[in-house]
């Protein structure tokens, strides 16, 4: 044992706290606190002050040790930024194909080091742009993608075997990582060299993010396809991004953001290994994705707390051998939901916050916000000052110079201790349902951020919380923000595309070929291949995607409120 | 207010937008302020929001889009609404929608639009005051 703290210190600490205690109840006697109760973004109560006390059983090499050894509290790898700094990785995505490779053309030259595609609703939920369900919507939230076409012209230039990149899709996900593989190998470029990430989060869509096409079950079962896939044969790319931001950003609190990402993470895991994989085959291609919201310290301590929580659900739940199985890697992005549409250039001064606690706690990428993107997509000007933000974090603010700042902080260590604990809570408390799929049958997560939700609402509104510029600081005066619009003309534009590329299709390819698909999905044949083959011969997403709805059903949303 | 029923509202999401968390919220506080209130859940397109409006014999009917498709979605839903003759269904609007763009929804039949930040209980007062069983 390692105890950081001797037994006799306590003793005179918590004298000199008591006399603390008095001056302070001294100086309250004539100026009260500011606050019946001081208490984070989340809510948590946070005390006057922290001592060793709060931390009495610490044992350093235990519970903290150095970065790159177990129980990773003080980050994954032992150089950290010392070595390497974060990947600076901008979320990009706006009408068509060419309007997007423009836009990551233009990031990768101001310095971004990483590609991330938004996609449109559409490809989101896995329809073409000329889907009835699609009226109006082709290009407004991100980038359209019915065919290979439009996915060859997206990364057009892009040099894909040395650029990571990540795509943000979900229900269609194979389909789309189909198309990506067969873009490469089209370009002659091999499949195992390359890298990136698919969000393929199902999970967390039923209880947060909404998209959704078939149930939860079936849903999974595509999952442990890529995870198996991804490993034999895509062995660089991240098959899951287990993601709390969404969850966040439906209203949970930081706690929850956490223990449902590592439920959902369990679950993944649990059925990849029920499928017979081997634990260390896969588990280090799962990466995660954190939502960095306001409350500073609340979010630094949630993601130290993340690392040593995964370390150890690893270790001792799946008895993983590996040490980069045990590593919980995670993007991140500063929180979309604490932007306010009031005095937008606020919105800087707030992202700036967040991505600071990002990289505080260690992230290993980062997208931050821009300071437009609660009315529109970024324009380029908006888009280019939050990747400033990120380069005057990481190269003038100094906070890279040292690893993990902040650890041995008395507050900072308490929060990551009490949000573990808080957290495993909830998962056991997931456990004992029968694990995350039965959860969010019984909508257990659902309904629980919803409460989380209406609740942070009404603190606002009783102005328990400040939001600067909403119930407090108003201006009548309105600022006006430059803001992107979608040409309404796209849509049609991109219908008469996708039609060009399938009047040149072979047809009797196509139908035979999604025909193997609807095998795979009936059966227990691995659905990668036969997609890549769909694909490649220009089955467009939704047909493919029809297969999945044909074969599985479609899953309504239940309503929760 | 002596024998009047109490108000029936709707929140629906048209169109393929997740963005629920507004909705959840509105269909909440219309709950606490004592309305009787439907959620249609995600996903919804113009026809069916219309025809569930209907057939819940509803007062007022509450539209939220955060993915920009609103400048198709929410005209759409006036003008089934007319055509089903049951345009004295109040339509409101709420979610991230561009000043321009409320300008014209309200002279397209869009009774009010409520952007973010606005307090719950504004909105649950502008129900109350603009909202009236129907006959």
């Amino acid at each position: 044992m390692t105890k950081t703290f001797n037994k006799e210190i306590f003793e005179e600490i918590n004298k000199g706290k008591e006399s603390w205690e008095e001056t302070c109840n001294d100086a309250f006697s004539c100026t009260p606190e500011r606050l019946k109760r001081f208490s984070t973004v989340s809510d948590q109560e946070i005390k006057r002050i922290y001592t060793p006390d709060d931390i009495q059983n610490h044992d350093f090499m235990r519970d903290l040790a150095f970065p790159g050894q177990y129980p990773f509290t003080r980050g994954v790898q032992p150089s950290m930024y010392r070595g390497r700094l974060w990947t600076m990785r901008m979320f990009a995505g706006l009408g068509s194909a060419s309007d997007t490779n423009r836009r990551f053309h233009l990031l990768v030259k101001e310095g971004q080091t990483g590609l991330s595609t938004a996609f449109d609703m559409p490809t989101l939920m896995g329809y073409d742009t000329d889907a009835p369900k699609a009226r109006g919507e082709c290009g407004k939230c991100g980038v359209a993608i019915d065919t290979l076409v439009d996915m060859e012209d997206l990364f057009d230039g892009l040099p894909i075997d040395q650029i990571t990149t990540s795509m943000t899709i979900n229900p269609p996900a194979a389909v789309l990582w189909a198309m990506y593989i067969a873009m490469a190998e089209n370009r002659g470029i091999d499949r195992k060299v390359l890298g990136g990430t698919i969000q393929n989060d199902m999970l967390k869509e039923f209880i947060a993010q909404k998209t959704f096409m078939c149930p939860p079950e079936p849903s999974l079962r595509i999952i442990t396809d890529t995870v198996e896939f991804g490993t034999k044969e895509v062995p660089r790319w991240n098959t899951i991004s287990i993601s709390g931001y969404h969850i966040r950003e439906a209203g949970s609190t930081a706690v929850q953001e956490l223990a449902f990402t590592l439920a959902d993470g369990i679950a993944y895991t649990q059925a990849a290994v029920e499928r017979g994989l081997n634990v260390d085959d896969f588990a280090p291609r799962f990466s995660f994705f954190f939502n960095s919201h306001l409350d500073f310290f609340e979010e630094i301590a949630k993601f130290r707390a993340a690392r040593r929580m995964w370390g150890k659900i690893m270790r001792e739940r799946f008895n993983a051998k590996s040490p980069r199985s045990w590593w919980l890697r995670f993007h991140t992005q500063t929180a979309g939901c604490s932007l306010t549409a009031q005095q937008p250039y606020n919105n800087v001064v707030r992202t700036a916050l967040e991505a600071l606690a990002a990289v505080l706690g260690g992230t290993q990428s980062l997208h931050t916000n821009s300071l437009d993107e609660v009315l529109a997509i970024p324009t380029e000007e908006a888009a280019t000052i939050a990747l400033r933000t990120q380069q005057i974090i990481a190269e003038e603010s100094g906070v890279a110079n040292t690893i993990d700042p902040l650890g041995g902080s008395y507050f900072v260590e308490a929060l990551t201790d009490r949000m573990e604990e808080e957290a495993f809570e909830i998962i056991r408390k997931i456990d004992d349902m029968g694990g995350m799929l039965s959860a969010i049958e019984k909508n257990y997560p659902q309904q629980e951020i919803a409460d989380a939700a209406y609740h942070y609402q009404r603190r606002i509104d009783e102005l328990d919380r400040t939001v600067v510029g909403v119930n407090k600081y108003v201006t009548d005066e309105d600022i006006p923000v430059e803001v992107l619009e979608i040409d309404e003309e796209l849509e049609r534009i991109q219908m008469e595309k996708t039609e060009r590329v399938k009047s040149a299709r072979d047809n009797k390819r196509v139908t035979e070929a999604l025909q193997r698909v609807g095998e795979a999905c009936a059966g227990t044949t691995n659905v990668m291949e036969p997609i890549i083959d769909a694909v490649k011969a220009h089955a467009t997403l939704q047909e493919v995607c029809d297969v999945f709805r044909k074969v599985y059903g479609e899953y309504r949303d239940p309503g929760i409120y | 207010m002596k024998g009047e029923r109490r108000l029936r509202v709707m929140v629906a999401k048209p169109g393929l937008d997740g963005h629920d968390r507004g909705a959840r919220i509105i269909a909440r506080a219309y709950r606490d302020a004592g309305f009787e209130v439907v959620y249609t859940g995600l996903h919804q397109t113009p026809e069916e929001i219309v025809e569930a409006a209907i057939q819940e014999d509803v007062d007022m009917l509450g539209l939220s889009s955060l993915a920009g498709a609103h400048m198709y979605l929410f005209p759409r839903v006036i003008e089934l609404l007319q055509e089903k003759g049951a345009e004295d269904i109040v339509v409101c609007g709420g979610g991230i929608i561009p000043d321009e763009d409320i300008a014209k929804l309200k002279s397209g039949g869009v009774k009010e639009i409520f952007t973010p930040g606005t307090p719950l209980d504004e909105i649950t007062a502008w129900v109350r005051e603009h909202v009236k069983p129907r006959a």
